[in-house]
């Protein structure tokens, strides 16, 4: 919630200048949901320092933001009013616009001029912890100190807060310093920003000219910066890697969507074999492996279930459901419904298919699931696959005994998983046969992992 | 009934029938129709022309109009209302349409024949002068009625009346409605339904003695009835329904055959026909029947019989109606049972499917037919009591049960007393026959079939808008896409339905204080019920924590015998979303095991009667559930208001010492030090570290229901007491809650109420309920709030943010409203309380789903969390 800005150049009452805030005074500017003031503590030629001081409304902050959709605690006990975050930013444009532009109408040869500076932030949310603060400013010549803090003294079992009280030290020009301010504050913040818009694109090009085209970690500084438009972010990223090659995405979730796919490429390849002319996808999410069905023909009738009302609206846009041609419309039919529920509509199909389905349940409730799918909907075919936990100790980041992901209630090896599609096999009469899916290794096999049920 | 010419001022039809008028344009069908029926009633084919065309005589749209007229006819007789057909319906095939919808429905067919001579039909229409057809067309219709006359009854129908002239129609006064045979609703019992009896005249006789009734066994009659006494001191006489199979396999059908007889035409029993009963009448009456399963038996045991008996067995067999329908409709009796769709109908279908249920048309390896168990899918409101398929047990299936307890096959014969809903048997004396298939064949779970059979629950019970009727309260609808919303919590995160027969309501605050610096107090809570009329009302402290819902039973067969769950401990913590509290399935269940131990060492499960409890409470710390809040929250929020401000504090003062006019900024600033601290030192207070299973407190408040009972009844200084026996039992981790009466009205008594309160925030509580003395509480308008809680002011910080007391914050914070908030508390309060109530009257848990499953989706409603 406060900047300080510190100068001892000889005289250092010339910050005064070149900030167009008279050293005397203490002034405020109004922001979109508070103010802030601007004081100098101390301002002698000697050492002058000029500090920026957030006033955010914390009640304001909610009520200008609010829609019914966005009832959620969360708003109303909040960090912004202390914290240094793209509201700073939007004071830093506000009170410092001259300056930041460059401009300073007594005194212009400081403009351009070099000047020691010590810059405080208290405090300063870095989401990537210190390492990561250091990695956005060191790069830039900066000097740094970083004090960090639990997140409450009494309970030091909570661990480490995402709060710091940084200092850092430049010979810069003033309006460089603010600039990378502008952008950096926001960037180690990461959190929700109160003023994407538009021009945020022009506004990170012309804040970020000279200094951010070169930053080692400008493609990071650039997603950060314009998090929550992945589209803006793109653009953005293409006009400063101007005709430079995009570097590939991070490489593990590159890793899951390929092994993603190729289940699903799997599970429509045993499909087609099977030569069955109607498939409910029981679990099909944003609807994947529909689009894939849908391309063949002999696919007659697909029924797309899931439980999140969210992903099927996805699907449905994705799978472009209102523009598709009428005969191709009546193949497709998407539903909310959850395996642990009889339904009637899952039934007649000639192949149900589970992909990554069973490990989101909790394993007590999977007595419901196996008689939803093997005793009411009772296709000829049953797929399931579901992640192989030997496979876990491959993946470097995976503490040991961690889930792949933090929704799963279980991740089963491949002997658990024999063992529980056998009983079921058996308990309702289908006869299984089980492969490993995705780049296998010799002893701890694929790391995801198939059954194929089919009717006795 | 054949078809006759009618000339009579008085006819009377079934009441549940679909009536055809039958006769050309012009002879007066509409008037008739106007005169004799409701003119909802009449359902005409030229209104429908009408309806989709602008003009009532488009012969264009016929084909169109008269599916109109078939989707409005049928939705009218599957509610089970009197239809009439207004259209010419003169030729054969169009007969057909309507006689086949008429069966669907299981209603009667009546043909009403207006067969008028051809010059009042083209005089009338000479009249009209929207009809101008040809001349042709009236000859055409009256030779297409004739012909087809004389073959009525073989298209159907039984009730034919038929009309040959104005006069004949002049002289016709009324339509009366004739009751079905099955519609016994004015009798309201009570009842003692007996299972098949085949021939053990000596069981029935034993059976009927344990239930009270005297016989004369030699003469096979009732000397006097069972009688039970109401509670206000009326004595009612008991009445025998008999399921049917009175004979065949056993060694007495004779005898109880004339025993029954008796009764029956006395009037002091019921009986609906069995199989074995239908197939000894098609003997009597000397169709050929092969002399198997039983019959045998009974045709030699009859030899001795005089043919005046067996003519009045013969009749009495004839006279037995399908099914009856009793005590207004809630309760069915028929020998295979009955679905709800032909429940007081009366079709040929209806009798087949009362005699012999329905089966799938496959055979078992015993070559019997397999049965359909067509009790799986009901869902109907009466209770349906049947025989036919003996079972080892009779036991409750979405409200029906099975009372044929193989008497004959050597087991015992039941009676089901109504509406007391017990089960009375007594043994068979011997087996007289050996069941072509193992009684019980199948059953190898030790969960009754109710619970196998609610081990999946069918979805579309609970999708789209639903309208649930409660008890404590008006019906409840629960719209669609809030039903969505539940449907993805309660499948991925709720625990196993079994254990879920309760969901707490949410709470109301109290209405917004006025006072400085405050936005709850207690004043106004009084307020809320003194408005609504209320003496007396308990403060209860309010715990922070996690409101937790407790589940315990005495051992694991409890659990299993009670709610169906094996395999899953002995009881369940669930929060108030339905999700299991615990994470960690061990310590649950030695969590469980502490407070089943106290139970038990208090003498709770003897002193309540039962084997297991549900508890409403308050699990504490707060810390246990909410970790992740905390920490990404309320810790995260104090963590940079506290290393934040004290930066901005030296600013300031070094600013002001320098000269700079800061002082105010200084002030500020400091205040909200002041307050950040405050709201450290609040959320504090409701964490501590959980190592062990003694760092868990648990406060129970509210003793929802053991076997076969609720609490609701009790006010809540009773559940105090419960409670603070129970908590005795385990000092470490029972929590009792302390607790304050206050008369309403009494300015000494609701003073000591906010000095109370005033005590128990400034030691840092979170604040108290306050509930009306008695568990449940009504006004004009129905439920009043069963709590209303009072937050105190540094709680209130964690809730509305660190600065909320700043009094130009609080002016806009008073402006909050409460009544979506109270709306929502009522509405979950009512369906939690039904949930329960209908758990431990043993519904289908289907039932009880429904309930909880609206509490969940009327949480999704958008309300400020703040409340």
């Amino acid at each position: 919630m406060l900047l300080t800005i510190t100068t001892k150049r000889y005289p250092a009452t010339d910050l005064g200048y070149l900030l167009h805030k008279h050293p005397a005074k203490v002034q405020t500017v109004t922001l979109t949901a508070g103010s802030a003031h601007i004081f100098y503590p101390e301002a002698t030629d000697q050492s002058c320092t000029a500090a920026l001081l957030l006033d955010i409304d914390p009640v304001r902050l909610v009520r200008g933001n609010n829609g019914p959709a966005d009832f959620v605690l969360e708003q109303y006990v909040n960090d912004r009013p202390y914290v240094a975050s793209s509201f700073m930013s939007a004071a830093i444009a506000q009170a410092y616009s001259s300056a930041m532009n460059g401009r300073c109408k007594d005194k212009p040869h400081l403009v351009d001029e070099a000047i020691p500076f010590e810059i405080n932030l208290s405090v300063l949310p870095v989401k990537g912890g210190e390492a990561l603060l250091r990695e956005f400013f060191e790069p830039l010549g900066y000097d740094i100190t970083v004090q960090s803090h639990l997140l409450d003294e009494q309970f030091p079992e909570w661990g480490q807060s995402r709060y710091f009280n940084v200092t850092l030290r430049h010979t810069l020009p003033l309006k460089t310093i603010l600039s990378q301010l502008y952008i950096l504050i926001p960037v180690c913040d990461n959190d929700k920003h109160y003023f994407i818009g538009g021009h945020e694109i022009e506004k990170l090009m012309e804040k970020g000219k000279g200094w951010l085209d070169t930053h080692p970690a400008k493609e990071l500084i650039t997603r950060r910066y314009l998090r929550y438009i992945g589209p803006l972010a793109k653009e953005a990223l293409g006009m400063i890697m101007k005709d430079e090659v995009l570097p590939v995405e991070e490489k593990q979730p590159k890793d899951k969507i390929r092994l993603h796919d190729l289940r699903l490429q799997t599970v429509r390849e045993i499909l087609l074999e099977l030569n069955v002319a109607t498939v409910a996808d029981m679990g099909c999410g944003e609807g994947k492996l529909l689009r894939l069905l849908m391309e063949k023909p002999a696919f007659k009738k697909i029924l797309g279930m899931d439980v999140s009302y969210h992903a099927l609206e996805i699907a449905q846009s994705k799978l472009k459901m209102d523009r598709l041609p009428e005969m191709q419309r009546a193949r497709l039919q998407l539903v909310q419904g959850a395996l642990t529920y009889r339904d009637k509509r899952l039934s007649g199909f000639d192949a149900g298919v589970l992909v990554e389905v069973i490990e989101h349940l909790d394993e007590p409730r999977l007595a419901a699931l196996e008689k939803v799918v093997f005793e009411y909907a009772r296709p000829q075919y049953v797929i399931i696959t579901t992640v192989n936990a030997e496979y876990n100790v491959l993946y470097e980041k995976l503490d040991s005994g961690a889930f792949r992901h933090t929704d799963h209630r279980f991740e089963w090896t491949r002997s658990q998983f024999a063992t529980w599609g056998d009983r079921v096999a058996t308990q309702f009469g289908y006869e299984v046969s089980y492969r490993p899916l995705g780049e296998t290794d010799e002893v701890l096999g694929g790391p995801s992992q198939l059954a194929l049920f089919k009717r006795s | 009934m054949s078809r006759r010419n009618t000339k009579l001022s008085h006819i009377s039809i079934p009441e549940l029938s679909l009536v055809l008028l039958i006769g050309p344009s012009g002879a007066g069908k509409s008037t008739f129709a106007r005169k004799f029926f409701k003119s909802t009633e009449v359902i005409s084919s030229d209104v429908c022309r009408g309806l989709i065309s602008d003009d009532e005589n488009n012969q264009a749209v016929s084909a169109d109009a008269f599916e109109v007229v078939r989707f409005i006819a049928a939705k009218r007789l599957k509610l089970g209302l009197l239809t009439v057909i207004d259209a010419t319906n003169v030729q054969p095939e169009s007969r057909k349409e309507w006689v086949r919808l008429a069966r669907e429905y299981h209603v009667l067919p009546v043909a009403i024949v207006l067969n008028m001579p051809e010059r009042v039909c083209q005089d009338r229409n000479v009249l009209r002068t929207d009809r101008n057809f040809g001349a042709h067309v009236i000859p055409q219709q009256i030779g297409q009625l004739k012909r087809g006359l004389r073959g009525l009854r073989e298209e159907g129908f039984r009730h034919i009346f038929e009309m040959r002239s104005e006069e004949d129609v002049a002289m016709l006064e009324t339509i009366t409605r004739t009751p079905l045979y099955n519609n016994k609703k004015e009798e309201h019992g009570p009842f003692d339904i007996i299972g098949d009896v085949h021939g053990c005249y000596d069981e029935l006789c034993t059976l009927l003695h344990t239930l009270g009734y005297q016989l004369d066994k030699e003469n096979a009659t009732l000397i006097s009835a069972a009688t039970t006494t109401t509670a206000d001191g009326y004595t009612l006489i008991r009445k025998p329904v008999f399921v049917g199979d009175l004979v065949d396999r056993g060694p007495k059908s004779p005898q109880v055959l004339r025993l029954v007889m008796n009764m029956v035409g006395n009037g002091q029993a019921l009986c609906v026909p069995g199989n074995h009963d239908a197939k000894l009448l098609r003997y009597l009456n000397g169709k050929n029947v092969q002399l198997r399963h039983g019959l045998e038996q009974t045709v030699a045991q009859l030899a001795g019989e005089t043919p005046a008996f067996l003519e009045s067995v013969k009749s009495f067999i004839d006279g037995l109606v399908s099914h009856y329908v009793l005590d207004d409709g809630k309760l069915v009796v028929a020998h295979a049972g009955l679905k709800e769709s032909m429940q007081g109908r009366g079709s040929g279908a209806v009798r087949e499917f009362c005699l012999y249920g329905e089966t799938t048309g496959e055979t078992d390896e015993f070559g019997l037919p397999v049965r359909y168990n067509w009790a799986l899918e009901y869902k109907g409101r009466a209770m349906v009591v049947y025989g036919h398929t003996p079972v080892p047990v009779a036991q409750w299936l979405n409200n029906t049960i099975d009372i044929d307890t193989g008497c004959v096959f050597g087991a015992s014969l039941t009676a089901l007393r109504y509406p007391e809903r017990e089960l009375v048997s007594v043994p068979a004396l011997e087996e007289y026959a050996v069941p072509a298939r193992p009684i019980g064949y199948n059953a190898e779970s030790t969960l009754s079939v109710q619970q196998q059979y609610d081990g999946v629950l069918d979805i579309a019970d609970f999708t789209g808008k639903q309208i649930l009727e409660t008890r404590y309260s008006h019906n409840i609808t629960i719209r669609e896409e809030n039903n969505i919303a539940a449907l993805e919590v309660m499948s991925r995160f709720a625990v196993n339905p079994k254990w879920l027969i309760y969901l707490p309501p949410t709470m109301s605050p109290a209405e917004t204080s006025q006072e400085p610096g405050m936005l709850e107090n207690p004043a106004e809570g009084l307020q809320y019920f003194r408005d609504a009329g209320i003496t007396k009302v308990i403060c209860e402290t309010k715990h922070m924590g996690s409101r937790a819902v407790v589940i315990v039973c005495r051992d694991e067969a409890a659990a299993a015998a009670r709610f169906g769950v094996t395999g899953e401990g002995n009881g369940i913590v669930y929060t108030r979303t339905g999700r299991a509290f615990f994470t960690d399935k061990q310590m649950e269940q030695a969590f469980i095991a502490r407070i089943n131990t106290a139970l038990i060492n208090t003498g709770f499960y003897e002193s309540f009667d039962t084997d297991w409890v549900c508890l409403d409470a308050e699990l504490m710390p707060w810390s246990a559930k909410a970790q992740a809040l905390l920490q990404h929250q309320y810790a995260a929020v104090g963590a940079a208001a506290g290393h934040a401000l004290p930066a901005v504090m030296n600013a300031l003062q070094q600013a002001v010492s320098n000269g700079a006019p800061a002082q105010a900024l200084l002030d500020k600033y400091s205040q909200r030090l002041g307050q950040t601290t405050r709201y450290a030192a609040a959320y504090r207070q409701y964490c501590w570290p959980v190592n062990e299973l003694s760092d868990y407190k648990l406060a129970p408040f509210h003793i929802m229901a053991t076997e076969g009972k609720t609490y609701f009844d009790k006010d809540h200084e009773w559940h105090m007491s419960a409670i603070k026996n129970i908590c005795a039992g385990d000092k470490q981790i029972l929590l009792a809650t302390p607790y304050l009466l206050v008369d309403i009205g009494d300015a000494e008594s609701e003073k000591a109420a906010i000095t109370w309160w005033e005590q128990l925030t400034a030691a840092g509580g979170e604040g108290m309920v306050i509930k009306p003395y008695t568990f449940l509480s009504k006004d004009a308008k129905g439920l009043i709030q069963p709590a209303i809680k009072i937050r105190g002011k540094e709680y209130l910080r964690i809730i509305y943010g660190p600065e909320y007391d700043a009094e130009e914050n609080l002016a806009r914070l008073r402006s909050r409203k409460l009544s979506g908030k109270r709306s929502l508390a009522l509405r979950e309060f009512a369906l939690g309380l039904e949930a329960l109530e209908r758990f431990v009257n043993k519904e289908p848990l289907q039932l009880v789903h429904r309930c909880v499953f609206a509490i969940l989706a009327l949480e999704s409603e958008a309300v400020d969390p703040r409340l």
